[in-house]
């Protein structure tokens, strides 16, 4: 996802002058082509977050497109109030790719664990965020960034991911996907959650029960339309996200049910990471069964939902 | 190291142009009667001279492509770059007046969306130099010859992000940006050397790669002069230390940390303001 991230930034600046690319100190090689093609365009820059935000705010004024990319976490807790005054209160289109999202490095442990990202960012006016579940979706999203008018956050994956996303597939910013068509029950994901999702709606069809799967990429703007189109058809709804139960996505849905839903009981559940800086390393995969995240778990809190099992 | 400007000292008269110029920031203070008083006295003579001498600009068109960039980093001394934005008509008086009104375009930090000739938003401290570096580079990939100037305060200096910048201006060799500090000694808690001591400020920033001159920041003649050096054919960015007194202009507020930032004062108090003002 990452490779594929990085590879439309350079593609992207073969057909628009105004993109440039920031690194902050990333590992060796990183656009190589892009920096021998386009010295004026890249820029490799320290370990600097605040000013790498200060400075992408600085070419946006002047009518570039910046895509700056480091590890998730600094992106992120370092470089708030850059991103918040520089970025979103000037609402200027630079483009935040992040690294490592959610668990993904797992081994290195949590100040390097992207969990409370879009509870951090999502406070934020003007910005949009976005958690692709798959490379060929990186690849659609990043066709969207060129004109998209507000500053953007991209959580990346760990790579690698399984392809689970449909070319075919109208991408836009904003506008959830509809992998599995909702009927019993409805899981609702973003980032590489999906993937997870979509085993946990298999392990249900084996058991009869018929489940769909939103995978909502775009955590802010959160896609009202979806939610009301889709929502009062079904009994029980999950949602997934690998970040804080706080803050996150779910927590989207429950202030939107809250807001626009408040006079209908909703059956809704939030699966995501609980409120506690995990004390193990092993894997993301590890992580994400410790914090009762693996389709067979999904399947179970569906299930007890629908009311299928009883406790 | 101009050691002489590191004790409070006697700061030059101030001319006509200089005590009109904080007329207008008593005028904006009137209107709020609230600002960063001290910080917004020791900036005039350093705005007066880029508005006045140096920076190119059309208040007529405050986005013309080829205007200089200039970034008040120290967003808290915005009544002087009212005073300044006020005189060349990018504003009107009456705006002036309107100082912190709910419905003033007038902040007690200067916003880009609302006041014309407003580069960028400040007023959270150590964001103008990073995002200075960020103009000079699209400066230098346009091929475009204007130049970016930035304004931040010693006590702003204590940020790392400031560093952060400087490592970059230089690493990215941007000739084409002017740091210059509003060093007046003095930060909220009191004088920088006992908060925060900066010393040996001219080494450190030399020692980040850049062309620094030491100036008396309310003598304009050396504040031109310093300026127009920094337009010289050196691949280092610039910077200029400007030595300045914190409240010049009124003796009362001189080298006065209570002096920072004034709300709610007395007729008497604005009138003594005024008193020092005249010829």
């Amino acid at each position: 996802m990452r490779k594929t991230a990085l590879n439309s930034v350079y593609e992207l600046a073969q057909k628009n002058k105004q993109v440039v690319f920031i690194g902050s100190d990333l590992g060796p090689g990183v656009l190589d082509e892009m920096k021998i093609n386009m010295p004026n365009k890249f820029y490799m820059e320290g370990v600097s977050e605040q000013h790498i935000i200060g400075m992408s705010a600085g070419l946006a004024l002047e009518g570039f497109i910046p895509y700056v990319n480091t590890i998730a976490t600094f992106l992120t807790r370092r470089c708030f109030e850059q991103i918040a005054m520089d970025l979103c209160l000037h609402d200027l289109p630079v483009r935040l790719i992040a690294n490592g999202g959610g668990l993904v490095y797992a081994p290195l442990g949590p100040t390097h664990l992207a969990t409370e990202d879009f509870g951090i960012l999502k406070t934020l006016p003007n910005i949009t965020i976005i958690a692709p579940c798959d490379a060929l979706e990186m690849k659609e999203l990043m066709k969207c960034t060129i004109d998209w008018p507000h500053p953007i956050y991209i959580r990346l994956g760990k790579g690698g991911d399984k392809i689970i996303s449909n070319s075919k597939t109208n991408f836009k910013i904003g506008k959830a996907i509809i992998m599995k068509k909702p009927e019993e029950g409805l899981f609702i994901t973003t980032g590489v959650m999906a993937q997870i999702a979509a085993e946990a709606c298999n392990i249900l069809k084996n058991e009869g029960i018929q489940c769909g799967l939103m995978h909502m990429h775009t955590v802010k703007p959160l896609d009202q339309d979806s939610l009301l189109k889709w929502i009062p058809k079904v009994k029980a709804i999950v949602s997934v996200e690998e970040h804080f139960r706080t803050g996150g996505l779910g927590s989207s849905i429950l202030e939107f049910l809250n807001d626009k839903m408040n006079d209908t009981f909703i059956n809704f559940h939030r699966i995501g990471i609980p409120d506690y800086y995990t004390k193990n390393y092993g894997s993301q995969k590890s992580l994400l069964e410790t914090a009762g995240i693996s389709p067979k778990s999904l399947a179970l809190e569906m299930k007890l939902r629908l009311k299928k099992i009883n406790v | 190291m101009l050691n002489k400007f590191l004790n409070p000292y006697i700061s030059p008269k101030l001319d006509k142009r200089s005590m009109h110029l904080r007329k207008l920031v008593i005028r904006a203070f009137e209107g709020g009667m609230r600002g960063h008083l001290g910080s917004s006295m020791s900036l005039i003579e350093i705005l007066r001279v880029l508005y006045d001498d140096f920076l190119s600009f059309n208040s007529k068109e405050p986005e013309w492509c080829d205007r200089d960039r200039f970034i008040l980093s120290k967003g808290h001394g915005c009544l002087a770059q009212y005073a300044l934005l006020a005189d060349k008509k990018f504003i009107s008086l009456n705006d002036l007046d309107k100082f912190c009104h709910h419905d003033g375009i007038l902040g007690g930090h200067p916003e880009k969306s609302k006041i014309p000739g407003v580069e960028f938003s400040t007023g959270a401290l150590g964001h103008g130099l990073p995002v200075s570096v960020g103009m000079a580079v699209a400066a230098k990939i346009n091929k475009k010859n204007h130049k970016i100037i930035v304004v931040t305060g010693d006590g702003e200096s204590n940020e790392g992000s400031i560093w952060e910048a400087a490592l970059s201006a230089s690493q990215n060799k941007l000739n084409n940006l002017i740091w210059m500090i509003d060093y007046n000694k003095f930060q909220s808690y009191g004088q920088t050397q006992d908060v925060i001591n900066l010393e040996p400020l001219n080494n450190k920033i030399t020692s980040f790669g850049f062309n620094v001159t030491e100036v008396d920041g309310h003598n304009t003649k050396s504040i031109q002069n310093a300026l127009n050096s920094c337009l010289n054919k050196s691949l280092k960015p610039n910077a200029i230390i400007c030595h300045t007194v914190k409240g010049k202009g009124f003796p009362f507020a001189e080298h006065n940390e209570n002096w920072h930032h004034k709300s709610n004062m007395k007729p008497s108090e604005i009138d003594a303001m005024y008193k020092c003002l005249e010829v």
